[in-house]
């Protein structure tokens, strides 16, 4: 069973002179437990993509189903985008965004409190995860206290707080280094073969494709499915 | 956790200094209603200290607070015989300006009618009410005179005797009062030309004259059957207390309460600009945050709450922070301000519906924010 899919995804924006399809039939297909890479130029449409799959915004045509959710049919949203992103996705920036007025503890503990989940359970989970990613003494540092790696690390923790079913990350270790990038994908490795999420990362980073079970290449809003990352062509 | 409470610790001092700015304004809306209040009460203030039932005045006039009003000293005798009246007593009142250690006061005198009036009904903060029928003297504390100083009135020096608590005249003098005898005295000694002229004329040594004479109904007498007897008389016009309240409240204060009633709209009217623009732009200033939670798929209830609670707080800070200064800095304006209730309520129900209208825009601008703002830049 496929836990994200996508299939037909049109997605135009702006009309006349300066009209883009940023998303040309588009169709994808993620299972249980799978890490798949999403490569190509800038432009090319990965984030548009991305957030269309995050119903974030939505297609022109085409249908998205997450889990045994039909979430779009024919352009169509029809279940409440927000409940879906909170319960069942975990989203990742290429900017960390974070809440500049909460420590970093507490923007990991935001997701769970948007559940209605918050407390000290939630806190304590919160914690390991920020001490898996390095952060364990920075908890009660504001966002502007941290460098931007750090920042984004607190993100991914958010991201992965509630251990959503689907994980959809935009360039997720482009302000890491080298060894923090590896820590961080294996990170999501370990999730998605642990917990069986399904993580749909955003890469540049060619060093880190034999992370990824599929490699996905977008080219002017078209998307070409790779299905071993051994075979993807090297840049 | 809380977010609107934790964005407003994370502000720290611009949210108090908002707080108190709004305050501020808070307080001129407040002041601007206790003075009117104040104005009325002062106004009135005489006119329930005599004590009386009805007011004799010159025929036709509207009394000795709105105009000139002089009644023959005799009346006060002719009154005092009519059935139902328990007692008359002549009033007037004349404006000094007396020199005290090299300063200028400026008192409006009233005249007592010793000895049945001593000043022992009147609010005496310290000291005691007449005892002697000559150059004794009842003072407003606002003067700045002391029990047993004395001041120079006509040709003669009074001691003060007794200091009043918030004793002003319509106009917002402070009153002194003396016996009716040496209030004639210092009347006589004020207007020696008039005097003069008179002689000259021929016609018999003129009486100064009193503005009005005050009536009290004896008990178990009707005051509308001694209005209506006095009423039959065609040298005066009669007025009730009531009547009198009016018709100074009319005169004097209705043109400074229209004043004052515009200067208060328009205020009100500015506050509630600044007050929907600051919650506004706190709105607009966490744009990203907002649109960050809805990304994350916060509930519209979060947000909503968020910018509720914080206008709410700001209108509550501002409001205490008024309260505050009211309290404190009120004592020590020029003029008796009076703030009740009534006001204080109006004045935190009017901020809180305009906090609530502001938060409703903020609230509309809000749910409005694209999620993927957050992508963007
Ligand atoms: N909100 C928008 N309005 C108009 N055009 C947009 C919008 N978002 C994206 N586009 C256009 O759609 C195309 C795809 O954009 P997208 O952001 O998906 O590219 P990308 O592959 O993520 O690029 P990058 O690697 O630089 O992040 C681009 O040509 C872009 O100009
Ligand atoms: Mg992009």
């Amino acid at each position: 069973m496929h836990v994200i899919e996508a299939q037909g995804l049109w997605k135009t924006y702006g009309k006349g002179e300066t009209e883009v399809v940023a998303l040309r039939d588009v169709s994808l297909r993620v299972s249980r437990g799978e890490v798949a890479a999403l490569l190509g130029p800038s432009g090319s449409g990965k984030s548009s993509l991305l957030t269309t799959l995050g119903l974030l915004q939505f297609p022109d045509r085409g249908s998205v189903r997450i889990g045994e959710l039909e979430a779009v049919i024919e352009g169509r949203l029809r279940v409440d985008a927000a409940r879906v992103r909170r319960e069942r996705i975990g989203f990742v920036f290429q900017k960390a965004n974070l809440i500049p007025f909460l420590n970093a503890l507490d923007n990991v503990l935001v997701a769970f409190e948007i559940n209605n989940r918050g407390g000290r359970e939630a806190r304590q989970r919160a914690a390991a995860l920020l001490d898996y990613l390095g952060l364990a003494d920075r908890l009660a540092h504001m966002p502007d206290e941290l460098s931007g790696g750090q920042q984004q690390r607190v993100a991914i923790a958010r991201a992965l707080a509630m251990e959503p079913p689907v994980i959809l990350a935009d360039e997720p270790t482009a302000a890491l280094d080298g060894r923090r990038s590896r820590d961080v994908m294996q990170l999501f490795r370990r999730v998605a073969h642990e917990r069986g999420t399904a993580v749909v990362i955003v890469t540049h980073d060619h060093r880190t494709l034999d992370a990824f079970d599929t490699v996905h290449e977008m080219e002017d809003g078209v998307l070409r499915t790779t299905p071993h990352p051994s075979a993807a062509p090297a840049h | 956790m809380n977010l609107a409470w934790r964005d407003i610790r994370h502000q720290g001092p611009r949210f108090v200094v908002t707080g108190l700015g709004l305050g501020l304004l808070f307080a001129i809306v407040l002041a601007m209603g206790g003075i009117y209040r104040g104005m009325v009460e002062d106004a009135v203030l005489l006119v329930n200290q005599m004590g009386a039932d009805l007011w004799l005045v010159q025929r036709d006039t509207r009394g000795p607070f709105a105009e000139r009003s002089v009644v023959p000293e005799l009346l006060e005798t002719r009154a005092r015989g009519v059935q139902g009246v328990q007692w008359a007593r002549g009033f007037t009142t004349i404006t000094v300006q007396p020199q005290h250690s090299g300063r200028v006061l400026r008192l409006t005198l009233v005249g007592l009618a010793w000895p049945d009036e001593r000043g022992g009904s009147l609010p005496l903060s310290t000291g005691r009410p007449l005892l002697s029928a000559h150059r004794e003297l009842i003072v407003d504390r606002s003067l700045g005179l002391l029990p047993g100083q004395t001041l120079e009135l006509g040709d003669e020096s009074f001691t003060v005797v007794g200091l009043g608590q918030g004793l002003v005249s319509s106009g917002g003098d402070a009153l002194g009062f003396v016996t009716q005898n040496d209030l004639a005295a210092i009347q006589r000694h004020l207007a020696p030309e008039a005097l003069r002229l008179a002689r000259s004329s021929g016609a018999p040594p003129a009486d100064p004259g009193i503005s009005a004479v005050l009536v009290r109904v004896a008990p178990g007498a009707s005051v509308e059957s001694v209005r209506a007897r006095l009423a039959q008389w065609g040298d005066v016009s009669v007025y009730t207390t009531e009547e009198q309240r009016a018709l100074l409240l009319e005169g004097v204060v209705d043109k400074a309460r229209r004043q004052i009633g515009l200067f208060r709209a328009l205020l009100a009217i500015v506050s509630g600009i600044v007050v929907s623009l600051v919650i506004f732009n706190m709105t607009v200033a966490k744009t990203r945050e907002i649109a960050l939670v809805k990304l994350m798929g916060a509930r519209w209830t979060v947000v909503v709450s968020m910018i509720l609670q914080q206008s709410v707080l700001l209108t509550v800070l501002a409001y205490a922070f008024a309260l505050v200064l009211s309290q404190l800095a009120f004592p020590y304006f020029p003029r008796r301000v009076v703030v009740g209730g009534g006001e204080l309520a109006g004045v935190l129900g009017l901020s809180m519906a305009i906090a609530l209208v502001a938060s409703t825009l903020a609230i509309r601008r809000a749910l409005r924010i694209p999620a993927t703002t957050i992508l963007a830049g």
